[in-house]
């Protein structure tokens, strides 16, 4: 009981600084960064402390719980694929872009 | 595309894991629902065993459990770690980031486990996995601490992989 | 106890809405894309805690299927932005 109204407070101040780290990064990528990781853990640990709390919907907020664990991930990379084939390129103090190679080439080959 | 290659073991997991799905939706215990998703998930696994070919029923070896507990501790050890790291980035005022794409080569051969190594690597501190070419990962990495990629691949792959070579042979 | 709900319903309403300050400020269509993607994810967790506060267990059942499709929409946009679609 108070370890899932725990689990829901710490969930909550992930999800908040995963939107601040959408807010504060400098680039697509970055930004990407921040929101995958914060916002998977916010909303696992969240929704799993909702089960918590009531635990006949145990099983199916484990289900929830799995599934963003898959799928955010996935979706961050697809976006991140898709930023750089849109050629967005990335900020960066030093020049160190070694998938910049790679995207030239498979481009000639279209 | 290889010829999917039937195999009982690989239908009957494939049939589990659809009715442990089918009993997470539905979540109640009453036998005719259960009878329904026996069934259900019967047609739907006989219709989707091309698709889905990623185990077998040897995932069940005590051995092969052990590790995968092993790796889920890990990856939730991993998890926690690089919340807080954004935490520290995102909330100190002078953005302390160092970006970067980096690239390394791994070991793995299945396509399966190559997927979780990336969902992995974007879930641990300070990567992301942007694109997969046969077996090259190129990762954004958030603070780029060698260009080497034996280097990088020690750093950000290493204890995962370990773990995914002893589960998929 | 019912502090904690308070709480944490405040943090994701500040969530969102800097969600969508970057939405509507974001240089590009990717920065917008990312931010529509968090607020999926932060309104996911939002319905559950719903079901919470409610009392009703068919608003988990509505979060499973958000985050559902928050997932096939956001690979369907990748793919757009990627020149693939």
């Amino acid at each position: 009981m108070y370890i899932g109204y725990g689990l829901v407070l710490l969930g909550s101040i992930f999800l908040f600084l995963g939107s601040l780290g959408i807010y504060r990064m400098p680039d697509v990528y970055n930004r990407l960064q921040a929101g995958t990781k914060a916002t998977t853990l916010g909303a696992m640990s969240l929704i799993l402390g909702v089960g918590f709390i009531e635990p006949e919907w145990l099983i199916k907020t484990l289900f929830i719980v799995i599934f963003i664990a898959i799928a955010n991930p996935l979706s961050s990379h697809a976006l991140a694929r898709a930023a750089y084939r849109a050629n967005l390129t990335p900020f960066m103090k030093k020049k160190m872009d070694a998938y910049k190679s790679e995207f030239h080439q498979e481009k000639k080959e279209d | 595309m290889q010829s999917p290659s039937f195999s009982i073991g690989k239908f009957l997991y494939n049939w589990l894991l659809m009715f442990v799905v089918w009993f997470g939706f539905t979540s109640s215990l009453a036998p005719e629902e259960l009878l329904t998703g026996v069934l259900v998930s019967f047609i739907v696994s006989l219709m989707t065993i091309g698709i889905f070919r990623c185990c077998s029923l040897d995932i069940f070896l005590p051995q092969k459990l052990f590790y995968i507990f092993k790796y889920i501790f890990v990856f939730i050890v991993a998890l926690f770690k690089s919340n807080l790291d954004v935490a520290r980035r995102v909330l100190s005022p002078s953005l302390p980031i160092n970006p970067g794409i980096v690239e390394f080569d791994t070991k793995l051969t299945n396509e399966f486990a190559k997927m979780v190594l990336a969902n992995s690597i974007t879930l641990t501190p300070g990567t992301l996995s942007i694109d997969l070419v046969d077996n090259r990962f190129y990762i954004h990495w958030i603070d780029v601490q060698s260009e080497d990629p034996e280097e990088a691949h020690r750093l950000i792959a290493k204890n995962f992989e370990d773990i995914l070579l002893k589960i998929f042979k | 106890m019912e502090i904690v709900i308070y709480i944490a319903f405040s943090l994701i309403m500040l969530g969102l809405i800097l969600g969508v300050v970057r939405f509507v400020k974001g240089p590009t269509a990717a920065d917008r894309a990312v931010a529509l993607d968090t607020m999926s994810i932060i309104a996911t967790a939002a319905f559950a805690l719903m079901a919470l506060v409610f009392e009703r267990f068919i608003y988990i059942d509505v979060a499973l299927i958000y985050a559902v499709l928050g997932f096939i929409g956001m690979i369907v946009i990748a793919r757009y932005l990627e020149g693939a679609l």
